[in-house]
């Protein structure tokens, strides 16, 4: 009966369905549900590296601790540091000043995606704003943070409206040129798709510019994230407010005292909480680079 | 406008009105010394339940055609007339978008309408069930093949409800048994809803195989070179000597098309 295959697709339409169906099948052979077990393995996959090179850094710190180039009062080796870090986080006031800086982290970030999404849409779509401002904010990004304090504390004095102030100046330009890149780089065909379905001016921006700029987004809030968090420690360094402990005070007052090992153990805390927060952005990236099947799954 | 949902044929219908009509239509891109004509004095007309395959060889300025028809670009002379009928478009890849499901891409064309979220789902499982995909609603368009991408494609573009169709090389990307597939699929669906289909292919058999009729366009700059009728009775199948009869016949012309520019 299939010998001839106009008959089979008029007299049978199942048969014709089910020849469709049958190459759906084949050609979708290959996804098959993920293996049990696969979830640890690859979250040990990518442990072991990092835990290697910990080893490795350690191994390094205590060898030029060894080395005597220093005397163990200016440079605590790692057995003293993590004692010390031992000790400090079993101490309220040590989260306290964790939660201070994490505040101010999450609340200048907050107002830089808020600022950088109002004028990375309003750059990104309105011509003359572009030509105007455009290379502006490039230029701003490439501006050192720090640079920007003498003039904060003229405005604010010595303030956490400063910090921000800062934190936002930092971050708010990746987050801005993020969304700027991501509706530049929108495929055409998909312009073409939504011009086609009837999407014009701000319903194609919003149905189709922005999500399509979603993974170019990301990236700049995860750019955005870093220099909020390298702005926000080089405030605290500089802008000292008295009765709010932060991390950055405890640099300061670490150093002052010559607490080699405080000041070390605050510092692996600073680079834990980064590490931890890219990962968060990783995560998300991985889960968006997924579901728009950008990644191919590894083998 | 009612369209009649019923299985008709085109020339059945005894209506001569086109629902396309391209008048004189030129585009030059660029200016002066460096233009470029890509169309030039095309005239053409599809009439309603028409199915109309363009075919030509390249830098016949097809695809612009399309585009002109399409209101994506406008033309430099000529006058483009669609009956303020709906117009929808597959383009040569599917073009979905690929932070929605196979669903919500569906929904988009009822969702820039403004139909509520209810009846648009339940109309993307319907459409989605006449291109044989009922089950993948909730799938992203990348866990699909090529050949299911390009159904979903379809599936969106008739639930913009147009009235005319056009297809910028559709199938030209798929192999060929998936492709014969879905030719047998998109006669079966145009018959059923009534469409004018405007096809693109640079595939003569293909033109052949699912055109009323066949036309030709010369190379650089685009013009019709000719309008062959394709009398052969439906479902047509592509490798028949009905078809494959008079693809060669039109393969032999658009040799000397292309031909003309070989001195």
């Amino acid at each position: 009966m299939a010998a001839d295959r106009t008959t089979s697709a008029e007299k049978a339409p199942d048969v014709h369905a089910r020849q469709i169906a049958g190459l759906d099948a084949l050609e979708l052979g290959g996804a098959a549900g993920r293996p049990a077990g696969r979830l640890w393995s690859g979250v040990w996959g990518r442990l072991w590296p990092m835990l290697l090179a910990a080893g490795i850094v350690l191994a390094l710190w205590q060898g030029v601790v060894w080395s005597g180039r220093w005397p163990e009062y200016v440079f605590a080796g790692p057995a003293e540091t993590f004692g010390t870090l031992g000790e400090r986080l079993s101490t309220p006031e040590y989260w306290q000043a964790v939660a201070v800086t994490m505040r101010r982290a999450v609340t200048g970030f907050a107002v830089s995606v808020l600022a950088g999404l109002v004028v990375g849409a309003l750059v990104s779509r309105v011509r003359v704003l572009r030509a105007a401002f455009g290379s502006l904010i490039t230029g701003l990004q490439t501006m050192p943070s720090i640079a920007w304090f003498p003039l904060a504390i003229l405005l604010f004095g010595l303030t956490e409206s400063a910090i921000t102030f800062v934190v936002i100046l930092g971050a708010a330009p990746s987050i801005a040129n993020g969304l700027i890149a991501g509706v530049d780089y929108t495929p055409p065909i998909l312009l073409r798709a939504g011009h086609v379905l009837g999407f014009r001016r701000l319903r194609l921006y919003l149905h189709v510019i922005l999500p399509a700029s979603l993974p170019s987004f990301l990236a700049g809030l995860k750019q955005g994230w870093a220099f909020a968090w390298r702005s926000l420690m080089a405030g605290e360094l500089v802008v000292i407010i008295a009765h709010q402990s932060s991390l950055g005070e405890r640099l300061y007052y670490d150093r002052e005292l010559a607490d080699s090992a405080g000041l070390l153990a605050t510092m692996i805390v600073i680079l834990v909480i980064g590490i931890g927060i890219d990962l968060l952005f990783e995560t998300a990236d991985g889960a968006l680079r997924r579901r728009w099947g950008l990644r191919q799954a590894r083998d | 406008m009612t369209a009649p949902l019923t299985e008709r044929t085109a020339g059945e219908t005894g209506d001569d009105q086109p629902s396309v009509l391209l008048d004189g239509v030129s585009k030059t891109y660029g200016q002066g010394r460096n233009a470029v004509p890509a169309l030039d004095d095309v005239s053409l007309s599809v009439r309603r339940g028409e199915f109309v395959s363009l075919l030509g060889a390249s830098g016949c300025g097809k695809s612009t055609l399309l585009s002109l028809v399409a209101g994506l670009d406008r033309p430099t002379a000529g006058r483009i007339d669609t009956r303020g009928g709906k117009i929808a478009m597959m383009f040569q890849e599917p073009a979905l978008f690929p932070w929605l499901t196979v669903s919500a891409n569906v929904e988009m064309a009822l969702r820039v309408r403004g139909v509520a979220r209810k009846e648009r789902r339940a109309r993307a499982a319907e459409l989605l069930e006449i291109v044989h995909l009922g089950g993948f609603g909730a799938r992203r368009p990348h866990e699909l093949s090529g050949g299911m991408r390009q159904r979903v494609s379809l599936a969106r573009a008739l639930a913009q409800e147009a009235d005319v169709l056009l297809m910028d090389e559709p199938f030209g990307a798929l192999d060929a048994m998936t492709r014969d597939l879905l030719h047998d699929e998109l006669e079966r669906i145009w018959r059923e809803r009534g469409l004018s289909v405007l096809f693109v292919t640079h595939n003569v058999r293909e033109a052949v195989r699912l055109g009323d009729r066949v036309v030709l366009l010369s190379s650089r700059p685009g013009r019709v070179a000719e309008d062959f009728p394709v009398g052969i009775g439906r479902p047509r199948v592509i490798d028949s000597p009905a078809v494959a009869g008079l693809a060669s016949t039109v393969t032999e012309r658009l040799r000397q098309e292309v031909l003309r520019h070989g001195r």
